[in-house]
């Protein structure tokens, strides 16, 4: 299973985790894992998600969340996790 | 599992500090498309060529927009033309010919740049090598996405001088043709000595004849990377720096493993190799230069440099040596002025000349690279340069290459613009000197002696 990582970055307010949750789960997108930290005001959350079993595709459902960090303010990203793992793990 | 700092570490060194896989280029062999008739092969090498690359620019983006990295060029290199239209082209404009359809191949399939518009001749000139040489200039005008290079040299034959001499004519001749856009044929035109057959960056791409039938090979970068890496270990000695860059040379490689492995398995094509090179952009941020100044020194070409520069060459081969299965190519950091704000900033105060450029290069990879002169430069003191570089590259057993553009109607003090990636360079001067009676000499440098190094 190849899992994704979301990330969401920008200036805190309120909602912003529910607005992301609530798109998941229209689209049957399960969340693993969730962290979020605030480096220099900035608020930044990560998500582990496996969309095996969602009706969308990769690359709709980045296009969907990058739209929706606009509406929302924030940069949403979505990336297949292997580039991270490549980069920090041996 | 990863966790959110190291996510948000890449992603910092992606979107801050300009980390970018520099390109995929598909090695593809034109062996199989001679025939006698010159539009024969320019129709094979179309048709091969866009059959063959009809999907690298969408699996590139692909990629990109799966792992959030960013793939700056899809290129394409092919085998050496003077190979494959040996026995069709009989004169420089059959050529031309061939030339012209690499060119629409190229714009079919969307790439950035087709590089092997080549010729090898480090020991001696075949007829249809020089008919390719002398075809370089009209080529160059008449197309927009074609790279060409000569390797004129070699450690094993020594260095043909007498297509040493012939390429200082033909560089200011496609110096004159290129005028109206400040000679910029000239930036895809490089001479080599030691030239490597799997080279995926521009210009001097080719795909050898060692070869396999397609092939896919990987160029890295982040000088931004190993730049702010650095900012973070100021005033350490020179074990903590080293170690500091080698580690940022393996992340960065790893990454670039990735989108190799990705792209041959998508693609169907088998990965050949990455080539572990720091290539700076004329972007704030993604500038060698910049990182001799945060090692310390206060502009590149200081005291100092040649070592600062050896120091990275070799740490970021060491860190990247161990990120990836097959590493190849040029595989060191470049030191191209025009693509590189900070070396420009250096010309332009006068702390870089040309003649440190040349020291430079003796310790990294590749050469002179993007250089602009006067463009009223003799063809004999444009062959003298291109001499004494592959000079360097024979004796110390590397690759060294000259790309230097002499910008006709412009002099010392001006600046050419190239735009996109290319830059824009000082003009910069040139020793006065003549060497015509050396350069008219013809005939071979023998190869150096392997022994008795010193």
């Amino acid at each position: 299973m190849k899992k994704t990582i979301i990330t969401v970055v920008g200036k805190d307010s309120v909602g912003i985790i529910a607005k992301v949750c609530t798109y998941l789960s229209e689209n049957q997108v399960n969340i693993l894992d969730i962290s979020q930290t605030i480096v220099q005001g900035y608020f930044n959350m990560m998500m582990i998600a496996d969309i095996n079993d969602s009706t969308k595709n990769f690359h709709d459902i980045a296009d969907d969340l990058e739209k929706l960090g606009e509406e929302i303010g924030c940069i949403i990203k979505v990336q297949l996790e292997d580039i991270f793992n490549r980069m920090h793990r041996l | 599992m990863i966790n959110i700092f190291e996510v948000l570490e890449t992603n910092k060194m992606i979107e801050k500090q300009n980390l970018d896989v520099r390109t995929i280029t598909l090695g593809i062999n034109l062996l199989d498309c001679a025939d006698s008739d010159v539009n024969v092969v320019a129709e094979n090498i179309y048709n091969k060529i866009t059959t063959i690359a009809k999907d690298l620019v969408v699996t590139g983006q692909e990629i990109e927009r799966e792992y959030g990295i960013p793939i700056v060029n899809k290129r394409i290199s092919i085998t050496p033309i003077s190979l494959v239209g040996a026995r069709a082209c009989k004169s420089p404009e059959d050529y031309v010919v061939l030339a012209k359809a690499l060119d629409r191949a190229a714009k079919k399939v969307g790439v950035n740049f087709i590089g092997g518009y080549s010729a090898l001749v480090s020991k001696g000139m075949t007829k249809s090598d020089e008919y390719l040489i002398r075809s370089i200039p009209q080529a160059m005008k008449e197309t927009d996405l074609i790279c060409s290079s000569v390797n004129v040299g070699s450690t094993k034959t020594g260095i043909n001088m007498d297509a040493v001499k012939l390429l200082g004519e033909i560089i200011l001749e496609t110096a004159e043709l290129t005028k109206e856009q400040d000679s910029i044929g000239c930036a895809k035109l490089v001479v080599f000595c030691n030239a490597p057959d799997d080279n995926p960056f521009m210009a001097g791409a080719f795909h050898g004849v060692t070869e396999a039938d397609a092939i896919i090979n990987v160029g890295v970068s982040g000088p931004g990377v190993v730049k702010s890496a650095l900012e973070s270990v100021k005033g350490a000695d020179f074990g903590t720096l080293c170690e500091t860059v080698k580690k940022t040379a393996f992340k960065i490689t790893r990454v670039g493993q990735l989108v190799a492995a990705e792209a041959s398995k998508r693609l169907g094509i088998p990965f050949g190799i990455i080539d572990l090179s720091l290539a700076p952009t004329p972007a704030v941020g993604d500038s060698i230069a910049e990182i001799f100044e945060v090692m310390g020194l206060e502009r590149a070409g200081a005291p100092g440099t040649t070592a600062a520069l050896a120091l990275l060459n070799d740490q970021v081969k060491k860190g990247g040596v161990m990120a990836s299965s097959y590493v190849g190519g040029l595989s060191g950091a470049f030191i191209p002025v025009s693509e590189d704000q900070g070396m420009i900033q250096a010309v332009n105060e006068g702390a870089l000349t040309l003649e440190k450029l040349e020291a430079m290069t003796c310790v990294c990879s590749v050469g002179l690279d993007m250089i602009a002169i006067p463009g009223n430069t003799k063809a004999s003191t444009i062959s003298g340069i291109l001499a004494d570089e592959m000079a360097i590259g024979m004796v110390n057993q590397k690759t060294t290459a000259v790309r230097l553009i002499p910008v006709i109607g412009k002099d010392v003090g001006e600046t050419a613009e190239f735009g996109g990636l290319l830059g824009y360079a000082p003009v910069m001067p040139v020793n006065q000197f003549s060497c015509d009676d050396f350069i008219n000499r013809g005939g071979r440098i023998p190869a150096p002696i392997h022994s008795f190094k010193n």
